[in-house]
C-alpha cells in the first residue's frame, strides 16, 4: 500500500495539524520511508503462528471499586494555559453536548 | 434557545404508505461504580468543577489506566442478562478525535473486540405482542468531560465564544449497547422504540448496575434510523426485508421514553419528505430538540468519523474464564417482565390494576408488603389509594413520601392484620395510617394511643341497637313490613352511638334479627 499526498492532508487535518505545501511534501516522503522500513516485517514467516494481541502475557488485571485520592483543583489547572470559574478554558466547539 | 429553519416532513400516514423505517437503537449506560472505569477517582456527581480528576482521567503524560473490576462485571452482567455471548477474549481500543471534552484526545472503548456479543431482547408491546430486539454488542467505555458553553456576547476580554470544560465525569463507566438493524416494525417503530428502551431499562435497573436515570443523563439513547421501499402491506414478509437498507440518520442523546418514540416519528416523517421528492438522505448526526420536537442537522458523518481505532497499549485484554461468566450468572436477578408477569398472577391483579402499581413504582413495596402478610387486594388499596393520594396532594412520589415518612411494608400489613381481625374497620384503619404517617409509631401502637377499637362487646352492641330500634319505631316498623334498605338508618345511628367503633356487618345483622326481617 502506498500513501498519497491526500492520505497526509487527510491525517494532518484529523489531527488539527495545519501542514503547508511544501510540508505535506516533506512528510509524504518521510511517511513513505516509516511505512515502507515497518513493511518489512510483513515478509517475516508466520506460517502456525498464533497472533499475538498484546504484548504482555496477561489478562484480567483489575483494580478494587475504591476511590483514591486524585489531584485538587488546583494541581489538576496548574497546567492550563487559560482557566475560568475553575474549568478548564478552550476554544470553543460545536455545540452544546 | 433553539431556532431553526423547519425542515420539511410528510405526514406520518402517507410516509408510511411509501416507506418502510428500519430503527437501531444505541444506548449508553453510566455505571453507577465508585470509581471511575480506569482510575480511582470518585464518580460521586454535583461535585465541584475538576475535583475528582486524576493524572489518568486527565490524560497526563505517563500515566497508566487500571480497569475497575466492578466495571467489567457489571458489563458481563450486562451482557448476560441480553443473552449475549460473552467474549472470551476481549480488549479495549483507542477510538481517536480531538475534542476538548476528552483530555487524552481518545476515548478509552472497544472495537473489534467487545466483551459481549450476539443477545436479544423481548419487548412486550401495548397490545400484549412481543417484538425480538436482536442486539449486536454490548462494550465497555468511558464518559467524557462536561463542556459549559459561554457566549462572546457576555462582554468578556477574550471576546469570542469559548468553553470551559469540567473533567468530573471523564471516565465515568459507560456501557453502549447496540442493537441489530430492527426491521419489520413498520408503523409501529415508534413505540417498538419506546419499548425497547423502556424494558432495558427495567433491565439495568434490576441489574442494580446504575440509577438508570434518563432525565439526569445516567442513561441515554441514541437512534439510527433509515426507510426503504415499502413494497407489501407486511413488513415482516421476505419481499420486504430482501430491500436494501436506505441511508440512516444517527440522532445523539434522545433523554427520555416519550422522546425515543418522538425523534423516530419525526425522522420517519423527514426522511420521507426527503425521499418522496427524489432527494438523498444524508448520513449525519442530528440533534434532537425536545421543545420544539424536531431534530436538527449535526456534522455531516464522513471524515469526522475517521476514528483510527487501534488496541489500547495501556489495557491488557479481559478474558473472563467459563467459571467467572457462570460465576456472574448466578446474580442476575429474574428478569423484570418475567417477575412481572409471575406476581401479577399471584396477586390476581388485573392487567390494568398491575400497570398502576408498576407505573407508581410500587412493585417492590407491594411485594414487600404481600410478604409481610397482607392480602393482595389490601396492599394494592392502601398503597395506591390511601398512600398514593395522599403523596400527590404533596406533589409527591409515593415511595420518597413513604420514605419521608417513616410508613414501611411492615406497617401496611400490620394495619391490614388489624382490620382482619376485626379490631379496626376501614374508617378507624385510615385514621390509624394518618397516625402512621405523623410519626406516632406503628398501627397497633397508634390504635391504642388513640383507643381505636371495634366494639368487641356483644351486650353493648346489642344494648345500643335496642335503643336505637325504640327511637325509631317508625324505621323500625318499615324494616318489619320487609323495607331492609331502611336498616341504613339505623345502623348509622348505632354507630354514632358507639362513636364509630362498631363493627356495621354486626349492627346490620342484629338489627334485622331483631326485627325478625334477615
Amino acid at each position: 500500500m502506498s500513501l498519497t499526498r491526500d492520505d497526509v492532508a487527510h491525517l494532518a487535518s484529523l489531527a488539527r495539524i495545519d501542514l503547508s505545501e511544501a510540508e505535506l511534501d516533506r512528510m509524504l516522503g518521510e511517511l513513505t520511508v516509516i511505512l515502507d522500513a515497518v513493511a518489512l516485517v510483513q515478509q517475516a514467516p508466520t506460517d502456525g503462528v498464533e497472533p499475538m494481541s498484546h504484548p504482555l502475557p496477561l489478562t484480567n488485571v483489575t483494580r478494587p471499586d475504591v476511590p483514591r485520592p486524585g489531584l485538587t483543583a488546583e494541581e489538576a489547572l496548574s497546567g492550563a494555559p487559560e482557566q475560568e470559574q475553575q474549568r478548564f478554558l478552550v476554544p470553543r466547539i460545536l455545540a452544546e453536548d | 434557545m433553539s431556532s431553526h429553519a423547519a425542515e420539511p416532513v410528510l405526514s406520518y400516514e402517507e410516509a408510511l404508505e411509501q416507506f418502510d423505517p428500519v430503527m437501531g437503537l444505541e444506548v449508553h449506560v453510566e455505571l453507577g461504580t465508585r470509581t471511575k472505569m480506569f482510575c480511582g477517582c470518585s464518580t460521586q456527581f454535583g461535585a465541584p468543577p475538576n475535583t475528582h480528576v486524576c493524572p489518568v482521567c486527565l490524560g497526563l503524560p505517563g500515566a497508566l489506566p487500571v480497569v475497575n473490576e466492578i466495571g467489567v462485571q457489571s458489563a458481563i452482567r450486562i451482557g448476560l442478562a441480553l443473552d449475549c455471548k460473552i467474549a472470551p477474549w476481549s480488549r479495549f481500543a483507542r477510538k481517536n478525535y480531538f475534542y476538548p471534552d476528552m483530555p487524552k484526545n481518545f476515548q478509552t472503548s472497544q472495537y473489534d473486540e467487545p466483551i459481549a456479543v450476539d443477545g436479544h431482547l423481548d419487548v412486550e408491546l401495548e397490545d400484549g405482542t412481543y417484538y425480538r430486539v436482536e442486539i449486536e454488542r454490548a462494550h465497555m467505555e468511558e464518559d467524557t468531560g462536561k463542556s459549559l458553553h459561554v457566549g462572546g456576547a457576555t462582554g468578556r476580554i477574550h471576546g469570542a465564544d469559548h468553553s470551559l470544560v469540567d473533567y468530573n465525569r471523564a471516565g465515568i463507566p459507560l456501557i453502549e449497547i447496540v442493537t441489530k438493524p430492527m426491521p419489520g416494525a413498520g408503523a409501529r417503530a415508534p413505540e417498538v422504540a419506546r419499548a425497547y428502551v423502556s424494558a432495558l431499562r427495567d433491565i439495568l435497573k434490576s441489574l442494580g448496575v446504575s440509577d438508570v436515570k434518563m432525565e439526569e443523563g445516567s442513561m441515554r439513547a441514541d437512534v439510527n434510523l433509515s426507510l426503504r421501499p415499502k413494497v407489501a402491506a407486511d413488513a415482516t414478509g421476505e419481499a420486504q426485508l430482501a430491500v436494501p437498507l436506505g441511508t440512516r440518520s444517527e440522532t445523539k442523546n434522545v433523554n427520555s421514553f416519550r422522546s425515543v418514540e418522538r425523534a423516530v416519528r419525526y425522522e420517519i416523517t423527514r426522511h420521507a419528505a426527503v425521499l418522496a421528492e427524489g432527494g438523498r438522505v444524508l448520513q449525519e448526526t442530528r440533534h434532537w430538540h425536545e421543545d420544539t420536537g424536531v431534530t436538527t442537522s449535526g456534522r455531516e458523518k464522513s471524515d469526522a468519523d475517521d476514528y483510527r481505532y487501534f488496541p489500547e497499549p495501556d489495557l491488557v485484554p479481559v478474558a473472563p474464564t467459563p467459571e467467572m461468566v457462570e460465576a456472574l450468572r448466578a446474580t442476575l436477578p429474574e428478569p423484570p417482565a418475567a417477575r412481572r408477569k409471575r406476581l401479577q398472577s399471584a396477586w390476581g391483579y388485573a392487567d390494568l390494576e398491575m400497570r398502576d402499581v408498576v407505573n407508581a413504582g410500587l412493585l417492590e413495596v407491594i411485594e414487600e408488603t404481600v410478604s409481610a402478610g397482607a392480602s393482595s387486594t389490601a396492599a394494592r388499596k392502601w398503597w395506591l389509594g390511601e398512600i398514593a393520594r395522599r403523596a400527590s396532594a404533596d406533589a409527591m412520589d409515593v415511595t420518597a413520601y413513604a420514605a419521608e415518612r417513616g410508613v414501611t411494608p411492615a406497617h401496611i400489613a400490620e394495619l391490614d392484620g388489624l382490620v382482619a381481625s376485626g379490631r379496626l374497620n376501614d374508617s378507624m384503619a385510615r385514621q390509624v395510617l394518618d397516625g402512621v404517617l405523623d410519626g406516632e409509631g406503628t398501627p397497633t401502637a397508634v390504635a391504642d394511643a388513640r383507643g381505636l377499637e371495634l366494639v368487641q362487646d356483644d351486650g353493648a352492641l346489642e344494648a345500643a341497637v335496642d335503643a336505637v330500634i325504640a327511637a325509631n319505631a317508625g324505621v323500625a316498623d318499615k324494616i318489619r313490613e320487609g323495607k331492609v334498605a331502611a336498616a341504613g338508618a339505623l345502623i348509622g345511628q348505632v354507630m354514632k352511638e358507639l362513636k364509630g367503633q362498631a363493627d356495621a356487618a354486626k349492627a346490620r345483622e342484629l338489627i334485622l334479627a331483631k326485627l325478625g326481617a334477615s
